[in-house]
């Protein structure tokens, strides 16, 4: 991760471009393991990690010189964690409809999906929703043309490289593969989303 | 207890926000005018970050059960307590059962009403704020909505007889811009009208975001292609690819997919939170960062 580029946004936050989605992951996996006292609140991204500082704690330039040092240090391992199993039941209005763009069948699409070692890149959207990237995961999923105004909670999706699962009902433009009773985010929980950036996702076919 | 007679077009819980979520999508949200917020609970005697009702625009109603300090700050419009005439930006004593109005604000855009001890709604991952875009917090206030007052008064009401404060401007008003962190993706010609023109504020704005009416800001030839999202900070200025700025404030999703050409200084994003449709905002260069 050398030649870290950094631009300030505003006075109270720095923006950080990475070349891939792994370097964000990485350098989000370093910030999160060694918390720098004046981050408030981090933002991974597919290409970018933002740094929200509180100036009152440490100047935004000692945050910039921190984050030169942590990321230009040998990669920190991503924490092996226990991955979170999700219920699938395989039964999403636009199944059959991604199996045919991307060339394979129903059953080979749910076989990868399944078998894939997925984690999370970042959330955003709404709260406790996880974008998650998987190196056995080949496929390019187009968006919907036209996003549905209504998707239910516990929908699981594919768009771009991308796989993810609805938290709540909302509008939604992610192809709609399966269903799931898994709560993605519960406000009073501890902690309240299911999947943060970081975490290891394996979905297995509801019996 | 405090009593919700009528709620106006739109009265909020705010605080100081939640920050230490954005990365499960959870934006900051909180006070739009953080310092009209603290000012009125230091008016009270309350910790700052107490939680106090931002009221846009005006037409709130409460009755307070109990005797109770208050003090409102922000914008500046009639107020009454119990049909006598009340100030603004100090503290005052409401009896038992007497009822605060809000007008229609005349200088400004939000009142803060702040009572001494706080509004104590429950917490919601470490903020009693209504954050609009994600639904998390208390629900807009309704009316009957009664309001627990809490115990989150520090000190005596200060022995202050009057503020000498201004009224929120009407005029034009400077505010100060980081350029950045995706300037480069507009042409010479945008950087130059970002500063140049006046920008009108939208009638469409809200606590996500303030647009801004004015020339389109057009891209330079790297900013041909669409940015991937990324994350975003109160005060980005984000243009939309028609040209169109948005100031994106305290309830703006954690992260965007359009180029921010400047990011309004920290200390002057409260500005936004008391301008009205039709003003007009002129953007200036922020010293450089040190």
């Amino acid at each position: 991760m050398n030649g870290l580029r950094i631009r300030p946004s505003g006075d109270r936050a720095l923006l950080v471009d990475l070349d891939t989605l792994d370097a964000v992951v990485d350098l989000h996996a370093v910030i999160d393991a060694t918390r720098h006292p004046a981050i408030v609140d981090f933002v991974p991204a597919a290409r970018t990690v933002l740094v929200v500082i509180d100036s009152t704690v440490a100047p935004v330039s000692n945050v910039r010189t921190w984050l030169e040092a942590v990321a230009a240090a040998p990669t920190a391992r991503r924490r092996a964690t226990a991955p979170v199993t999700i219920d699938v039941t395989y039964d999403g209005a636009d199944l059959g409809v991604t199996s045919e763009l991307l060339g394979v069948s129903v059953a080979q699409l749910v076989e990868r999906h399944t078998a894939a070692d997925w984690s999370v890149a970042f959330s955003g959207f709404v709260p406790g929703f996880a974008y998650l990237v998987s190196d056995d995961w080949p496929f390019e999923v187009p968006r919907l043309d036209a996003p549905r105004t209504r998707v239910p909670a516990g929908a699981v999706g594919l768009a771009g490289e991308f796989g993810g699962v609805y938290p709540r009902e909302s509008p939604g433009g992610w192809r709609l593969i399966g269903q799931t009773h898994a709560v993605l985010w519960a406000t009073d929980a501890q902690p309240p989303a299911l999947l943060a950036p970081g975490a290891r996702v394996r979905f297995r076919r509801a019996s | 207890m405090i009593e919700v007679v009528a709620p106006g077009p739109l009265s909020l819980i705010e605080d100081l926000g939640r920050p230490g979520h954005a990365d499960v999508g959870v934006t900051r949200s909180g006070a739009l005018d953080r310092r009209a917020l603290t000012l009125a609970n230091r008016l009270v005697g309350n910790q700052e970050a107490a939680a106090a009702i931002e009221v846009t625009v005006g037409g709130l109603f409460v009755r307070f059960e109990e005797p109770t300090w208050f003090a409102v700050t922000g914008a500046w419009g009639p107020m009454s307590l119990s049909g006598s005439d009340c100030p603004s930006d100090t503290a005052v004593l409401a009896r038992g059962g007497s009822v605060l109005s809000l007008g229609p604000a005349d200088h400004g855009a939000r009142y803060y009403v702040a009572v001494r001890g706080g509004i104590d709604v429950d917490l919601v991952l470490g903020s009693r704020s209504t954050d609009t875009l994600s639904g998390l917090g208390p629900a807009p206030l309704a009316a009957g909505d009664m309001l627990p007052v809490g115990r989150m008064a520090s000190v005596p009401i200060p022995a202050v007889d009057t503020l000498t404060l201004s009224a929120p401007t009407d005029g034009p008003v400077d505010v100060a811009v980081h350029l950045g962190p995706r300037d480069d993706w507009f042409s010479e010609e945008a950087l130059v009208a970002l500063f140049d023109s006046a920008w009108t504020v939208g009638a469409d704005s809200n606590r996500i975001g303030m647009r801004l009416g004015g020339p389109a800001l057009e891209r330079s030839g790297v900013g041909s292609g669409e940015l991937r999202s990324e994350g975003m900070v109160g005060g980005s200025i984000q243009v939309s690819p028609s040209g169109q700025p948005t100031v994106l404030l305290a309830d703006h999703p954690v992260t965007g997919g359009y180029p921010v050409i400047a990011v309004v200084a920290d200390a002057d994003l409260d500005t936004f939170a008391q301008l009205r449709p039709g003003q007009s905002v002129r953007f200036r260069h922020a010293p450089p960062l040190p």
